[in-house]
């Protein structure tokens, strides 16, 4: 689960990271209230859960009060476009006014969990307030990563490490990295946070200070974390897959034109990449998961057919506990019920597969039958082809 | 032969007594494994199909010889589970529940840093099975024949199409092991790998990756230098968008790192048969192991 940045910001405030906090606002009023009692320039900064705001202009430099209304009158309600919203964009519902103080220098800093190693992993670079992706492809060299055992936790020489890669020099800032790293540390483990991110960590008049934060929770742990869970905007989430986690559907959305219904996160993954190797593009990635009981497969025909651009559906099963049979009585029910005229082409193996096949075949409806993953996939995109000209 | 598993392993279900437990509790017999119990704290004295329920894992050892454990408990408490079973002395243990914390892995996988004697699968996987002998999970036993080829797999269902087609292709398997679509699992493909490098009968490996982490990788490297059989791979998720989970809590692309693409690239050079469709795993196996 991601939260905005003046969550973030909150959380590292409570675990001693040395930040500047401002207020938000979601009118043009309020803002230019905030802006006000700051009595000096500002930085109005759009809150969505996508980076590269800055580039997208949804964060200004303010000088002046006048100009804080401006800001905020131009991204509140705008749809912010970044490296990370897709070309569609998230529409600004929240500004974030915080004071803007002399920014001397700025530098990464990020702590999540490594995978490899199972441990602790702090990732530091000198190249902070640009896109870090850019600097791990084009400058490999200039970002380090100090892994940090859980039985031993934050030990001096790991921060200072981290400081004679960042070049700190002056005392005080040495001791405002070390008080960093810990919060950081102590966040990320106390509240399963799974990604935490400063970009930039910056070198003001006033001391070493988090000017941006971001925070990746761990939805699995959220039942212990009630406090966080209640962060959650769900308008900044796309609605279908809200929806979907709602009947505990997997469902994600993509730009292509064949609605996928797979069991297994993996075969969908696998079915996508098929329908793209011969020629179309996959418009979802929806897993029914295990218990693919006739109710959850009507839900997830609903919930892949709301996507305008879908023009035919491919249902991929391998039934091991899940029965083909029973997900074939969904799909027919669900294809009278909401009365579907698209294409639908199905893959049944496994348990029951031929019982399903029956139950399609001997329905009144018309679908397409495959055998193999890759025959389905071929039927598929034929009748898309067809259908689209 | 067979890696890990085999029909006289004795096996116990953690939460034989809850809906999931109990019902596939009742497959692993019927597959023919030897199931000597269950463990469901507070309802020790139980049966379940004549067998016994215990309060706790140590129990079941001392007093039916338990050596592996399938876990089917709720994720919250799932490491607990896992503690427990590594506690009693337990060697062999499939996790098959699905969203545990990571932060609750991370722990289990330090905890388990200094005991090399335990196996942990999973979690979030359908766990193991041996044709014809045995199987600790979820994995349907019919698709399953009884051969020469390992099956190691970070998703489910992929697994049972990889399976499948062994079948069909009359190569069949000798052990299928599901890793799990976890970011933090147990027996990572490296260790999948050396175990069955050991088993002479196993004469070549299926390897299904996905996007997110590099354990893939870690795993050719190893096999490019020390394993000589043939080895075929799949990678899902080449169209799956950077920076979404794809279902399985590890299957992301963060940080321009665990796309299928470079995954795919790495593994070919390692001498890894890949394929761009799964259809196509049992074909490419039957022409490698016939050359």
């Amino acid at each position: 689960m991601k939260v905005h940045e003046y969550q973030a910001k909150e959380l590292f405030g409570k675990f001693g990271v040395p930040v500047t906090l401002g207020k938000v606002a979601t009118t043009v009023e309020k803002a230019v209230a905030i802006a006000k009692s700051f009595k000096g320039p500002v930085m109005v900064k759009a809150q969505i859960h996508a980076g590269g705001r800055g580039k997208g202009g949804g964060v200004k430099f303010c000088k002046t009060v006048a100009d804080a209304k401006k800001a905020a009158k131009a991204i509140l309600g705008m749809k912010l476009i970044t490296h990370q919203t897709g070309p569609e964009g998230q529409t600004v519902n929240k500004v974030l006014i915080v004071p803007a103080g002399d920014i001397i220098e700025e530098f990464y800093l990020a702590a999540l969990v490594d995978r490899a190693t199972a441990k602790i992993a702090f990732v530091v670079s000198k190249e902070g307030g640009v896109e870090i992706e850019k600097v791990a492809e084009k400058t490999p060299h200039k970002i380090s990563t100090i892994l940090i055992d859980p039985v031993i936790g934050v030990q001096g020489y790991h921060v200072r490490k981290m400081a004679t890669v960042l070049g700190l020099k002056d005392k005080a800032h040495k001791k405002q990295l070390y008080i960093t790293v810990l919060g950081l540390y102590k966040l990320l483990v106390e509240k399963d946070a799974s990604l935490l991110e400063i970009n930039p960590l910056c070198i003001t008049d006033k001391g070493l200070e988090a000017l941006d934060g971001k925070v990746d929770f761990d939805d699995n742990a959220l039942f212990r974390h009630p406090d966080i869970a209640k962060l959650r905007d769900v308008k900044e989430e796309e609605a279908l897959e809200v929806e979907a986690a709602k009947y505990s559907l997997n469902y994600i959305k993509l730009d292509g034109v064949v609605g996928c219904m797979v069991n297994g996160a993996g075969l969908a993954m696998a079915t996508m990449d098929v329908i793209k190797l011969y020629g179309s593009e996959p418009a979802n990635f929806l897993d029914v998961g295990g218990g693919a009981t006739p109710e959850r497969v009507a839900a997830a025909f609903k919930i892949l057919l709301k996507d305008k651009n879908v023009k035919a559906v491919l249902v991929n099963v391998f039934g091991g506990i899940v029965r083909c049979d029973r997900v074939a009585q969904g799909i027919v029910d669900a294809v009278k019920k909401n009365k579907i005229d698209l294409p639908i082409v199905v893959r049944f193996s496994g348990t029951n597969a031929e019982e399903g096949k029956a139950i399609l075949e001997n329905s009144d409806l018309t679908f397409e039958m495959a055998d193999s993953l890759a025959e389905a996939a071929k039927k598929i995109v034929k009748s898309v082809k067809k259908g689209g000209k | 032969m067979s890696v890990l598993l085999n029909k006289k392993t004795r096996v116990i279900v953690q939460g034989i007594t809850g809906k999931e437990g109990s019902f596939h509790a009742g497959q692993m017999i019927d597959y023919g494994t030897n199931v000597v119990g269950g463990v469901t704290p507070g309802k020790g004295g139980q049966k379940f199909r004549k067998l016994p329920v215990f309060n706790s894992v140590e129990e079941a050892v001392l007093k039916v010889k338990a050596t592996a454990s399938t876990i089917f408990v709720p994720p919250s408490l799932a490491a607990d589970a896992i503690f427990e079973a590594v506690d009693a002395g337990i060697t062999l243990i499939a996790c098959i529940s699905e969203g545990i914390p990571v932060m609750d892995m991370l722990r289990v996988k330090q905890y388990l840093k200094d005991k090399p004697e335990v196996v942990l699968v999973g979690p979030n996987c359908p766990g193991l099975l041996t044709p014809n002998e045995a199987k600790m999970g979820i994995m349907p036993g019919f698709i399953a024949k009884k051969g020469v080829i390992g099956v190691i797999s970070r998703s489910g269902t992929l697994t049972y199409e990889a399976m499948d087609q062994l079948t069909k292709a009359n190569l069949g398997q000798s052990t299928c092991i599901g890793i799990g679509g976890d970011p933090i699992i147990g027996t990572q493909f490296i260790d999948a790998v050396k175990i069955f490098e050991k088993d002479k009968n196993t004469k070549g490996l299926v390897v299904i990756g996905e996007i997110g982490g590099d354990n893939e990788e870690i795993a050719a490297a190893y096999i490019k230098k020390y394993y000589k059989k043939p080895v075929v791979g799949f990678i899902a998720g080449q169209t799956a968008p950077k920076g979404k989970r794809m279902g399985h809590a590890g299957a992301i692309i963060s940080g321009g790192k665990g796309d299928a693409a470079s995954k795919i690239a790495f593994m070919k050079k390692c001498g890894i048969k890949m394929v761009k469709s799964p259809s196509d795993i049992g074909e490419a196996m039957l022409k490698l192991i016939k050359k």
